[in-house]
């Protein structure tokens, strides 16, 4: 499914690179580089990469969202990646030990989780222990993302035992069947509730049992050298980035 | 099949490099599953409390989707086959339609029709307080709306087949409607009644778009094989590995068993 239209993805980006100098031969040489991104980032970083666009003409930004361990297993695999952001260092640093990374990865956005309830909370959820209520169907992201990982953390800070009805592949389908009415609840990035714009409605989590997560940001070894990547890593981090990333909810690390 | 066959001499140059790429894109894949697959701890792999769930969870919901496409597909069959009306192509078309649906708009649909808002869901958990979504229940659902096609394309040909002078003797020796069918039509068409039925099963089988769509993904619940393929290769590819192995060896038995219904040999 989206696993296939990712790889199937990042196959049409590596022909499109192989065939961008035959169709431009005699242009400037527009320099395209392709960006694997934790799919909580979808919007921030879909910002983040036409900003970036317009500051470098010369840059032509591709972008992949998946659960950062699909991330990992696809540049394990050899997809060809030039920067990558995860939303966890477990999976960047299994990257970094497989020797897969250029220079260390840096923090560069941080995150906290929110309850998503249907638009308007009609079941009137007020913390995470409602979450044990018998009568919401309650669904999480699989505990090998990121997202569910954090999630199990937040309940057992808690002290809540959940549950679910489904463990989603990433967090932005917890939103979606959230939105669509399919559950009632679910634990997710506080980023998430807003970029979904109202489809759904954030109930904070008190400091006490929330968990505050930090996303790391890297380039990947490739053979060539790719001074765009280099450059847009620095404008993740930049001020610019940061405001970007700041006006989709995301705290500064 | 009419038209004999040539040796393999008779086929024109030009065309072996792009049979040959054809017969390597299609072969390699399935070498590299068998050669790439966990052989040492394949036992051990594929014995896992996890595997066991998922093993028994997804024979559990193929063979119930299997059943309700032969009940539900059979007589739809027959329609199709053996009765003139108004609309029979259209009805023809609906039915095929799933086999090129991308599995996960089959998902979408199934969600927008039978999720607690959906067209019909919405009725269902009003008044009889059945919510499919998340439930074994609806992993089987979307198994048979991607699967039963199979089984109704293959039953249609089986009747079609069946000679109606047959059926008519039989009639005329004072059989009903009924005998006629389970005497004389379902025994003759039962080879091709029972190809349709592995295709379909093999189908729900290896159902995910929709399940994973449809049905989220629970251990026990929903997790059948190919979800637990596609979770497992992000945290634990030799299973995901060993539990693919299962799935191809199974895909090539249920070919093998279908051989005779192999267009032409």
């Amino acid at each position: 499914m989206s696993g296939d239209i990712r790889r199937l993805s990042a196959i049409a980006v590596t022909l499109a690179l192989a065939l961008a100098p035959l169709a431009r031969a005699d242009e400037p040489a527009v320099e395209h580089i392709l960006v694997f991104a934790a799919a909580s980032l979808a919007e921030s970083f879909t910002a983040l990469g036409k900003a970036f666009e317009s500051a470098y003409p010369r840059a032509r930004v591709e972008q992949s969202f998946a659960g950062s361990p699909a991330l990992v297993a696809q540049i394990e695999a050899g997809a060809p990646a030039d920067v990558v952001a995860t939303a966890d260092s477990v999976s960047m640093d299994k990257l970094e030990r497989a020797g897969l990374l250029e220079g260390k990865p840096t923090a560069f956005a941080g995150n906290r989780l929110e309850i998503a309830v249907e638009r308007g909370n009609p079941e009137g959820v007020r913390r995470l222990a409602d979450l044990a209520r018998s009568d919401l169907v309650v669904i999480l992201a699989a505990e090998s993302v990121p997202a569910g990982r954090y999630a199990r953390e937040a309940l057992r800070k808690a002290g809540v035992a959940v549950e679910p009805k489904s463990l989603e592949e990433n967090v932005k389908s917890v939103v979606n069947k959230i939105a669509l009415g399919e559950a009632d609840a679910g634990i997710v990035y506080a980023t998430d509730v807003q970029s979904a714009g109202g489809r759904v409605t954030g109930v904070p989590i008190p400091e006490d049992e929330n968990v505050f997560t930090t996303y790391p940001i890297a380039l990947v070894k490739r053979a060539a050298p790719r001074p765009a990547a280099r450059e847009f890593q620095a404008f993740v981090l930049s001020g610019e980035g940061r405001a970007i990333l700041a006006s989709f909810g995301f705290s500064a690390r | 099949m009419t038209g004999g066959r040539s040796p393999l001499r008779a086929l024109p140059i030009a065309l072996w490099l792009p049979t040959l790429a054809a017969a390597t894109l299609l072969g390699v894949p399935l070498v590299a599953i068998v050669t790439r697959a966990p052989w040492p701890t394949l036992a051990h792999d594929l014995t896992t409390p996890e595997v066991l769930t998922a093993l028994r969870l997804s024979l559990v919901c193929s063979v119930l989707a299997t059943t309700v496409s032969v009940l539900l597909g059979l007589p739809l069959a027959w329609l199709l086959a053996r009765v003139e009306f108004a609309g029979r192509r259209l009805l023809r078309a609906l039915v095929m339609l799933p086999m090129v649906l991308p599995p996960v708009v089959g998902g979408v649909a199934l969600l927008l029709a039978f999720g607690r808002r959906g067209l019909v869901g919405a009725w269902l958990d009003r008044y009889l307080d059945i919510q499919l979504p998340f439930s074994l229940a609806g992993a089987v659902l979307a198994e048979t709306f991607v699967a039963m096609p199979f089984l109704v394309m293959a039953a249609e040909a089986g009747f079609r087949q069946v000679d109606r002078g047959l059926e008519d003797a039989a009639a005329t020796l004072g059989a009903g409607r009924m005998r006629v069918f389970a005497r004389v039509t379902l025994p003759l068409a039962m080879p091709a009644l029972a190809a349709g039925a592995a295709l379909c099963w093999a189908r729900a089988l290896g159902e995910f778009g929709a399940t994973i769509t449809f049905a989220g993904n629970l251990p026990g619940r929903t997790q059948t094989l190919p979800l637990a393929v596609y979770i497992a290769l992000e945290t634990q590819p030799e299973i995901a590995f060993a539990l693919s192995l299962v799935l191809l060896a199974v895909a090539i038995a249920v070919l093998v068993s279908l051989r005779e219904h192999w267009p032409a040999r």
